[in-house]
């Protein structure tokens, strides 16, 4: 009975494929394919609010591609303007956030093994508190009559409060705290396997330190760097939270474009829209993650 | 530059990144029990925002959803994430392995606003084809949860098996058990430290999501990041500090709980081997 029955179930490998596999299909893939056909549908007071695509009618099977969504993407220079600064934003926020993690990164690195671990988990830790509470804390200390611009008139270097919060800059404050240890952790894993030999050799053939932080470290690190680069921006080019709560009417991101669209306006067609053509944009960097991150999870390492 | 003892530059890059990381912190826990409504001028210490917090009928009944579905996330994404990470880091080849992965790796990096539009797409043609999920609330948030993060839990897995010693689980092969049982008896005890910590780490990241949950929620079922959120667009409040300030502590404690069991484990662990490996020898 039971070899009967294993020679018609699949092998036991299939237990375990099967059901993540089917799992992120079904939940991860099949949705954006939906989202796909519901970029080319149009606009219906109704729930759904949006026209099928197809229609059986006087026996023939007739399909409505509607392009008019992307049109209107292209026409309303509101969409162009909301990708680029998206993207702007982004690679910005990307180096700075670089610029912060690569130091501290290195320095973990440098620690005696034992500390290591302790020294990584308080870079994770934040994270584990709640994101919404960590931008809130920083909205406490930007603002107008906030804890930084009352220490600066307190220590009198400023007479007038700064606007620091609603600008960009409070941006870029914002993602780079939010998202440092995502910079950090890739980072760390490559620095950490580097061989100090290396160094020292460079060292004795007279090398001073900071030409062997660019001729081997940086070099070596170059995984490590695409990875918490990737990891960084292909998320905040949809950030919705930081741009709302700490940007002003200047700062202009699409994923607020977005939430707009189809939480304000209920269109879910132009929603679709701007998601589809969104993820065109990330489909390379998100290839290039996918390649450093597997060659990670299959331990082949630089 | 010895490893050994700590430079200058270590110290102080350490010292300025942590305090980057924590000063925020540390004043929003300060100013939780600052009796003035105003949250940034300090009139003297309270608790009284603590009380406004649990008298909050709304935020406690958020909290309890929010919860819920953070438990039920963190158990389905670790035994989902345990067979994907058992799948990229041992099977070697089957067909639609690549796509596999990038289904592993792609939700690590997408954005929230994209996922969540397209899982609620989903959730209504659903509704529409076959009359599921027309309700929309705990078990859509639930399911869109498990789907971001399986893929996290999925790395954490996965780096703890690729830097394991497979010989305790050829060993235990050759001696002539099947491979579910080398996976339950040698393979599982090793690696719980890090289904712990995916466990874990899932629950924290679904506890934490509010722009999914803002899609795929319905009338009935408002998350905590959901009802903080509404609460800080409308300005900054005490009782958000407060709250803040009992989550922190909460990780906090749970961080070092987590951090202590494991070190301990990882300490345990070595000697068994050094053991194993002498008395092999």
């Amino acid at each position: 009975m039971m070899a009967r029955l294993k020679k018609y179930l699949p092998g036991g490998k299939w237990a375990v494929i099967a059901p993540p596999y089917f799992w992120m299909l079904l939940f991860f893939a099949v949705p954006f394919l939906i989202a796909m056909k519901i970029s080319f549908s149009s606009i219906q007071i109704a729930m759904p609010p949006y026209t099928p695509l197809t229609e059986w009618a006087n026996d023939t099977l007739q399909i409505k591609l509607n392009l008019k969504n992307y049109l209107f993407l292209l026409e309303d220079d509101l969409y162009l303007k909301a990708y680029l600064s998206s993207l702007k934003i982004a690679v910005i926020a990307t180096f700075l956030c670089l610029l912060v993690g690569y130091p501290i990164a290195y320095a973990i690195s440098r620690l005696p093994t034992a500390s290591r671990n302790t020294a990584l988990m308080l870079v994770v830790l934040p994270s584990w508190t709640s994101f919404l509470i960590r931008i809130y804390a920083w909205i406490g200390i930007l603002k107008n009559n906030g804890l930084l611009n009352n220490f600066l008139m307190w220590l009198g270097v400023i007479d007038e409060p700064l606007k620091i919060l609603h600008t960009p800059i409070a941006v870029y404050i914002g993602i780079v705290y939010a998202y440092l240890p995502f910079m950090i952790l890739p980072l760390y894993t490559n620095l950490v396997k580097h061989d100090n030999r290396l160094i020292e050799a460079a060292y004795d053939l007279g090398c001073k330190p900071w030409q062997a932080f660019l001729k081997i470290t940086l070099p070596l690190s170059k995984a490590g760097i695409i990875a918490g680069s990737m990891l960084v921006m292909i998320p905040v080019v949809g950030e919705f939270v930081i741009p709302e709560l700490m940007g002003g009417a200047d700062t202009l991101m699409i994923g607020n474009v977005l939430w707009k669209e189809f939480f304000n306006n209920r269109d879910w067609p132009v929603a679709s829209a701007v998601a589809i053509v969104m993820l065109a944009l990330l489909i390379v960097p998100i290839m290039i993650f996918h390649h450093y991150q597997q060659k990670e999870l299959e331990g082949r390492l630089t | 530059m010895s490893a050994a003892k700590t430079s200058w530059f270590t110290r102080s890059t350490l010292l300025l990144g942590f305090a980057f990381l924590y000063l925020p912190m540390l004043i929003l826990i300060v100013y939780s029990f600052n009796e003035n409504r105003l949250v940034t001028v300090w009139s003297g210490f309270s608790l009284k925002w603590y009380g406004e917090l649990f008298r909050d009928k709304q935020m406690i009944d958020a909290a309890k959803v929010s919860l819920e579905i953070a438990f039920m996330t963190a158990c389905a994404s670790v035994v989902l994430g345990t067979m994907a990470a058992m799948v990229m880091t041992r099977f070697r080849q089957f067909p639609g392995k690549s796509l596999f992965s990038a289904l592993m790796t792609a939700p690590l990096v997408m954005p929230e606003v994209i996922t969540g539009l397209s899982i609620l797409l989903l959730f209504v043609a659903m509704g529409q084809t076959f009359g599921l999920f027309e309700e929309r609330g705990v078990m859509t948030i639930w399911i869109a949860h498990v789907t971001f993060c399986v893929a996290f839990v999925t790395v954490v897995i996965s780096s703890r098996l690729s830097e394991l010693d497979r010989s305790l689980e050829e060993a235990a092969m050759d001696l002539g058990a099947n491979r579910v049982k080398v996976f339950f008896l040698i393979t599982l005890p090793i690696i719980a430290p890090a289904l712990a910590s995916g466990w874990l780490l899932a629950f924290t990241l679904s506890l934490d999501d509010l722009v999914i949950s803002s899609f795929v929620s319905g009338p009935s079922s408002t998350t905590l990041p959901m009802k903080v959120f509404s609460s800080v667009r409308m300005g900054v409040s005490p009782k958000i500090n407060a709250l803040a300030t009992l989550l922190i502590g909460i990780v906090g404690v749970a961080a070092f709980i987590g951090w202590w069991m494991m070190a301990r484990e990882e300490k345990q662990r070595q000697r068994d081997m050094q053991l194993a490996l002498q008395q092999g020898g």
